[in-house]
């Protein structure tokens, strides 16, 4: 498995590890049959994220990027943040390998979620999404 | 990348030993000729070809002319299933193996299920080990071949080969065991332990890879797998690997001569590193304790982390291991060996495997035993199922 500089740096010294005590929204994706979950905490304020945190219990792309999506959306307004897409995740740590693709996926799903959970908690309707479907069955050109 | 370099991957594969590469290195230059050609260059290869064949038969307590060379292990467990099931059918459609085969097996038994074979695959207790009793039962008048490996490559179990062997014998079964785990590593005898074919692969042993063999028993029934000419006594074609198959046989001799003294050296490594990881809180050790595990093989799973972040960070300072973990296969599914013994997911995930050989020192093991714990920490400090954990009330550590 070779991943890129990038890849590793966010892994060995991944940005914003944590959890927001009194986070606005929080998302959770995946499962531990799966080996990969994904939790992110936002603080929003003024329709715009402050300070996002995650854990992760995954490998090492699942890490990274938790790390790089955290990093992608920080200091976003919300609908800048509901953008976000797998790729954009993908292409910011220079490459995934093929079979790596679902860890991007998560990130993209965790964000969402996340910014959901906060509009719900605040009385607004969820933003459309649209899911992956099964992210671990998609061929490396779909994803 | 660490200045510290410990390699604990031996079962994945091993380095040539110098006097093995040594012994090789004429028969790649200036040795050459093609055994099957009548001039005095080929005689030589020919000559060292029959030395080697010597050298695994010793080893095995076979004779020269039950050994078969291969292109490795791979190969040595395709021929053995694929030629004793195709070349027996007339006696029955039945093969009898374990959920914890190496792939070179599982795959194979695959392939024969969609050529008519029936195939049974047995369960194996919490330490990886196969009942004997619930084989006798799962011999029906068709079968015609058990294949449980030696010793398991993920947790080093070894198995009651001898008590399988004798049941085989009785009830007129052939017996396979995919012994590349085992071979050079624990003592083999295939005349007491009632074995009829035996795979084996060079670079398991300090020998080059790429180099197999198959014990097959005088009398076994077997079809060819490679067809060609002539090589092998008409049983398996293809010019022979010449430096490949010295260096097996010259690698096997070696091991097989301080086999006792290096197994004690190697399970006292093994039992201090098994001792020290498990002291880590909320881990487990994965297979058996004691004589029943193979001498260099660790296999451990941390609770709440993922196995290939843990590589991940181990090698950031020089530790070369390995993982169950669905990551590092490449794959969704953990380990089938570590689920057959009764892991969920969730914690085969977490596995952990070192095995130690010939090079592997004390300091290595005190190495290891001090980075890990910390690599442990910092996984399970980002990990969502460890913080539900202390929610929970769970213990800091």
């Amino acid at each position: 498995m070779n991943y890129s500089a990038k890849v590793m740096d966010h892994f060995m010294n991944p940005r914003n590890v944590g959890e927001i005590s009194d986070a606005d929204g929080i998302g959770e994706v995946g499962n531990p049959v799966c080996g990969d979950i994904m939790k992110i905490y936002l603080k929003i304020d003024d329709n715009r994220i402050q300070d996002v945190k995650f854990n992760t219990f995954g490998c090492g792309s699942a890490i990274a990027s938790s790390s790089m999506a955290t990093e992608l959306i920080k200091g976003k307004t919300l609908e800048e943040a509901w953008e976000l897409s797998n790729k954009a995740v993908a292409e910011a740590l220079d490459g995934l390998p093929p079979v790596k693709m679902h860890c991007s996926v998560l990130a993209e799903q965790a964000v969402h979620k996340a910014i959901n959970n906060y509009r719900i908690a605040n009385g607004l309707s969820p933003w459309d999404y649209k899911e992956h479907g099964d992210i671990h069955a998609l061929a490396p050109d779909e994803q | 990348m660490s200045d510290n370099h410990v390699y604990l991957d031996y079962s994945a594969t091993t380095y040539i030993k110098p006097e093995v590469l040594a012994a090789m290195r004429p028969y790649l230059d200036t040795y050459f000729g093609n055994p099957s050609s009548i001039y005095a260059l080929a005689r030589i290869t020919e000559q060292a070809i029959g030395q080697s064949r010597e050298q695994v038969a010793a080893a095995l307590n076979a004779a020269k002319n039950e050994i078969y060379f291969t292109g490795g292990g791979s190969e040595a467990d395709n021929w053995a299933l694929k030629g004793v099931a195709f070349a027996n059918k007339q006696w029955g459609n039945h093969i009898i193996t374990t959920k914890i085969e190496h792939h070179a097996i599982l795959h194979t038994c695959e392939f024969l299920a969609q050529h008519g074979f029936e195939i049974t695959y047995l369960p194996v207790d919490s330490e990886g080990l196969v009942d004997v009793d619930s084989l006798r039962q799962a011999i029906t008048a068709k079968t015609i071949l058990v294949s449980i490996m030696f010793a398991n490559n993920e947790i080093g179990t070894i198995q009651p080969i001898a008590a399988i062997g004798k049941l085989c014998r009785e009830k007129g079964i052939y017996f396979h065991t995919d012994a590349v785990q085992a071979v050079g590593h624990v003592p083999i005898d295939v005349q007491a332990m009632n074995i009829d074919l035996l795979s084996l692969a060079g670079h398991k042993f300090y020998g080059p890879k790429g180099v197999g063999a198959l014990y097959i028993r005088k009398g076994v029934k077997i079809d060819n797998l490679i067809h060609g000419g002539g090589q092998e006594r008409g049983k398996r074609a293809g010019t022979e690997n010449i430096a490949g198959i010295v260096g097996l046989g010259q690698a096997l001799e070696l091991a097989t001569t301080d086999i006792e003294t290096e197994n004690q050296r190697l399970t006292r490594l093994r039992d201090k590193l098994i001792a020290g990881l498990t002291a880590i809180p909320h881990s487990r050790l994965n297979g058996p304790v004691g004589a029943k595990r193979l001498p260099g093989n660790v296999n451990v799973c941390f609770r709440f982390i993922e196995g290939e972040s843990m590589l991940l960070l181990l090698d950031s300072v020089g530790v070369s291991a390995s993982s169950g973990s669905a990551c590092t296969a490449g794959s969704l599914e953990p380990s089938h060996v570590l689920l057959a013994i009764g892991l969920t997911h969730e914690i085969a995930h977490g596995s952990l495997r070192l095995t130690l050989g010939a090079g592997t020192t004390e300091q290595d093991v005190d190495y290891v035993l001090e980075v890990l714990p910390g690599i442990v920490r910092k996984l399970r400090n980002m990990s969502p199922l460890w913080k539900e954990f202390l929610n929970k009330g769970g213990t800091k550590l």
